[in-house]
């Protein structure tokens, strides 16, 4: 139990470090999250059974691909919505959309929608079989979170990521483009949500509905942790992750994807901006 | 040396006359009034009773969806920008049917229960969310629905994936078409005149400046609570009257493209404006039953079409049209580069 | 029984004292104002008292009554109004629908005192804070009003709440000397006609003018008080400003 609910809040981790990170620089809420992690996916899937291509090199495409996608939408689109939030939602819910639906149209079901996992096996942990997949991605998890915290905290350019997400304006008058930059924070997020579709759709099968769950999960776990705190989503994730165990076990696995909205909407109550969120207190009480 | 050209707007000199109500003086002025309010009452009239029976089905799915949509600009006006427009639906549609299966009321008891039901549920499920604001609203409305959704699966209430079915029809389709076309108007008059009331400016001072509503001693909590009633009110009587012009319910009413059209109708026709939504909606209606046959593709259009939109006329068909209508434009050279406006 | 008295508030954001056991009170019918650096936590002192935030601790006794950590709009209704440093006007709407919003308060109805339409009513607060009535001014949309008629609508909306203890969180700032001079008479006009006043403010030149009472913040905490001219002789306040001359 300990060691499956470990798994499965890593896994809600990395769904949603993709979405917190583009909120926490640029403040552009990407709803097209879900549709990218599909996309990340199904690329993989298309490069690697359809052209035959090894299983990294299809892999790294796909999440480069996914990440330019991410850098376009912001140049085409978003760039002209700067700062009309309600658009910029309205934007990146579309897109999307598009890509989910389109996805489905293209007939994108079944069960030969499926990436083969990258090593098989298990292994045993604390008495409990594993799969070695599972172990990839908790591994991957936490080289992700270093690898960012190295990259924002010790970097210049986490530097100027970090100026832009405090004061766009001030980021902007000592030589910071933050258009660049917010361009380059959608790029990012895009990359670890092709790249957790990557490590995580091996475990199941590739479906366009998975893209909506994908979406809520990434938006609950943020709302519940705060939206711009990463230290957030990671303890908000091992909340709800334990808790879906815990239900699963203990009451009925069929309540698990209730879980997250019954948390949710307590945290709302109590904390409006999260358990992290540092947000303007001000603005909360109103 | 090349010299900038800027677009200038001027009012056409009947708006500047017809602008003051004491001036009119000629049938041409009193036609430039009056046509374009009498021009959309007309025509749903037409259409929506002298179109083939098929396409009366496809007026009448227009014409609540046109409710909805006005439903969505009126709480986005509000401040309170759903994308999940779907949940209230889906309760009013639920709570109706509820109603009429579990109760055995008959329709014209059930579907205002329904509506009335419906907006209490439907604002208790949002109430939570009430302290949130911009994005962080719609975030949550965006998830509700689909959670709901969730419960309604696994737990198999209210029918589960089978929905409920077997509920009253409508007694003919001119009164289907009646019913659906008075709610249309009176839900858009209604809220016009709404809005334009001094109760109505609250709504409006609750998105320029909560803060503000707060500092003049009335709770915004409450005055959006209000707001969210009114709204899925609205939503829950579109869910009512189509539960029982389908005779079923199941999970379709939660689904995704519920909560996009409204969406879509307000972005096309223009935000904000009432009547940009109804124009929205008879546009995209019909044309969504002309897609019929495209399957999955239909929603895909429809969300193209929205971003398309949003990036490229944001202000919508409706303030664009109205501009033309009234003013009148040209090219003139700008000395020193003037961008336009 | 004082009338307003401030004990021991104090409020953290995360980590950071912005108000440090701050006390102090006001008589009624006297102008307290409230000076202090950049940062000083002088805000953050009126958004505690008015309901904006929270005190982590501390007491707002307003009458006898702890109001501290009640809703901003039930503080406004116990009679508190405030403006706000950076205008909030509704921008929507034309400038004297902006004071409908607050006619429609509760405090209004119950106190009553006015007949005839709320547009009316709008429109005379409007008169007398200096919105020419027979321009077109009141009717324009506060979206394109000029800076100074906007601070003049914060200070009516206050005025249509009929507000006993009214807080002007740096009302002068952004505004010229003309203006200054206009609006300085009005609010000893509201002092005459039995209002208490606290103001926040950086133009101690003019707020020393007409203050009874001054409180110095400094870092959070409270480190002067007492009347304009013992204020001016204290060192400690000179060395707060340091380079500001009094």
């Amino acid at each position: 139990m300990l060691v499956y609910g470990f798994i499965n809040s890593v896994i809600l981790m990395m769904i949603a470090l993709g979405f917190s990170i583009t909120f926490g620089i640029s403040r552009v809420a990407n709803f097209s999250h879900g549709g990218f992690y599909i996309l990340g996916g199904i690329l993989t899937w298309y490069g690697l059974i359809k052209l035959g291509l090894p299983y990294f090199l299809s892999a790294g495409l796909s999440i480069i691909i996914v990440g330019i996608i991410g850098a376009v939408m912001y140049r085409v689109v978003l760039v002209r919505l700067r700062g009309l939030e309600l658009s910029e939602v309205i934007a990146t819910f579309s897109l999307g959309i598009v890509i989910l639906e389109l996805l489905r149209g293209l007939g994108v079901f079944g069960y030969e929608f499926r990436n083969p996992v990258f090593i098989d096996g298990s292994v045993e942990i604390f008495g409990v079989g594993v799969g070695i997949q599972r172990i990839i991605i908790v591994c991957a998890g936490a080289v992700l979170l270093l690898i960012l915290h190295v990259f924002v905290h010790h970097t210049k350019m986490g530097l100027a990521f970090r100026g832009v997400a405090q004061q766009e304006h001030t980021a902007l008058s000592v030589g910071i483009n933050p258009d660049q930059v917010s361009m380059l924070s959608l790029a990012m997020g895009s990359i670890m949500c092709a790249l957790a579709a990557v490590l995580i759709l091996p475990l199941g099968v590739i479906s366009v509905d998975e893209g909506y769950d994908i979406l809520i999960k990434a938006l609950a776990v943020c709302i519940i942790g705060g939206l711009e705190s990463t230290l957030g989503v990671l303890v908000a994730a091992f909340i709800i992750g334990y808790i879906e165990v815990l239900t699963s076990m203990y009451i009925s696995s069929s309540l698990t994807s209730v879980i997250p909205l019954a948390c949710m909407l307590v945290i709302l109550l109590i904390r409006p901006s999260g358990i992290f969120g540092k947000s303007k207190e001000i603005e909360e009480r109103v | 040396m090349s010299t900038e050209r800027r677009r200038e707007r001027i009012d056409r000199p009947i708006k500047a006359v017809t602008d003051d109500i004491f001036c009119l003086s000629s049938m041409r002025e009193i036609a430039y009034l009056v046509i374009p309010r009498i021009l959309p009452i007309v025509g749903l009239l037409l259409l929506g009773f002298l179109v083939p029976t098929y396409w009366r089905k496809v007026i009448v799915i227009t014409f609540i969806m046109g409710m909805m949509a006005l439903s969505w600009d009126f709480m986005a006006s509000c401040g309170l920008t759903s994308l999940g427009q779907a949940l209230f639906f889906a309760i009013g549609a639920y709570s109706s049917a509820a109603v009429n299966h579990y109760l055995g009321l008959p329709i014209y008891l059930s579907i205002p229960l329904g509506t009335l039901i419906g907006a209490i549920i439907s604002t208790a499920c949002i109430y939570p969310a009430l302290g949130l604001r911009g994005i962080y609203f719609s975030m949550v409305t965006l998830i509700i629905p689909l959670m709901l959704m969730r419960v309604v699966e696994t737990t198999g209430i209210l029918g589960g994936t089978e929905g409920i079915t077997g509920l009253t029809h409508f007694p003919g389709m001119f009164i289907t078409t009646t019913i659906s076309m008075a709610a249309l108007w009176a839900t858009f008059f209604g809220l016009r005149r709404l809005i334009d009331s001094d109760y109505g400016h609250i709504f409006v001072a609750l998105k320029d400046n909560d803060r503000a509503v707060e500092a003049s001693g009335l709770s915004i909590r409450w005055f959006k609570v209000q707001a969210i009633f009114i709204g899925s009110a609205i939503c829950c009587f579109c869910g009512a009257f189509m539960t029982h012009y389908y005779m079923s319910v199941g999970m379709s009413a939660f689904a995704v493209d519920l909560s996009i059209f409204p969406i879509a109708a307000s972005v096309v026709g223009g935000m904000g404006t009432l009547a940009g939504p109804l124009l929205g909606a008879i546009i995209l209606g019909p044309l969504s039953e002309a897609l019929r046959t495209f399957g999955s593709f239909r929603v895909v259009i429809y969300a193209a079409l929205l971003g398309t939109f949003i990036v490229t006329l944001p202000e919508g068909l409706f303030p664009y049209l109205a501009r033309k209508y009234q003013q009148i434009e040209r090219w003139v050279e700008a000395p020193g580069g003037i961008s336009e406006d | 029984m004082e009338y307003l008295k401030i004990e021991n508030l104090r409020k953290t954001f995360g980590g950071v004292v912005a108000v440090d056991n701050v006390s102090f009170d006001v008589e009624q019918g006297t102008l307290l104002g409230i000076i202090g650096p950049n940062g000083s936590g002088k805000t953050t002192t009126v958004n505690l008292i008015t309901g904006f935030l929270k005190p982590d601790s501390g007491k707002v006794l307003f009458k006898g009554r702890d109001i501290a950590g009640l809703r901003a709009s039930k503080i406004t209704n116990l009679g508190i109004g405030r403006t706000f440093q950076m205008v909030k006007p509704f921008y929507r709407l034309p400038a004297f629908k902006n004071l409908v919003v607050p006619l429609f308060s509760p405090r209004v109805k119950r106190m009553g005192g006015h007949y005839g339409e709320k547009d009316t009513l709008a429109l005379d607060i409007l008169e007398d804070i200096g919105f020419e009535r027979d321009s077109a001014v009141p009717y324009k949309p506060a979206s394109i009003l000029p800076h100074g008629y906007l601070k003049r609508l914060e200070m009516a909306r206050v005025i249509a709440l009929q507000s006993e203890l009214i807080v002007f969180d740096e009302l002068y700032s952004g505004l010229t000397l003309a203006e200054v001079a206009s609006i300085s008479p009005m609010i000893e006009k509201l002092i005459e006609t039995g209002k208490t006043i606290i103001m926040v403010e950086h133009r101690l030149k003019e707020l020393f003018k007409i203050a009874h009472k001054i409180v110095v913040l400094d870092q959070g905490k409270k480190i002067a008080e007492g009347s304009p001219r013992e204020i001016m002789k204290q060192p400690s306040v000179k060395k707060a400003y340091l380079g500001v001359e009094l």
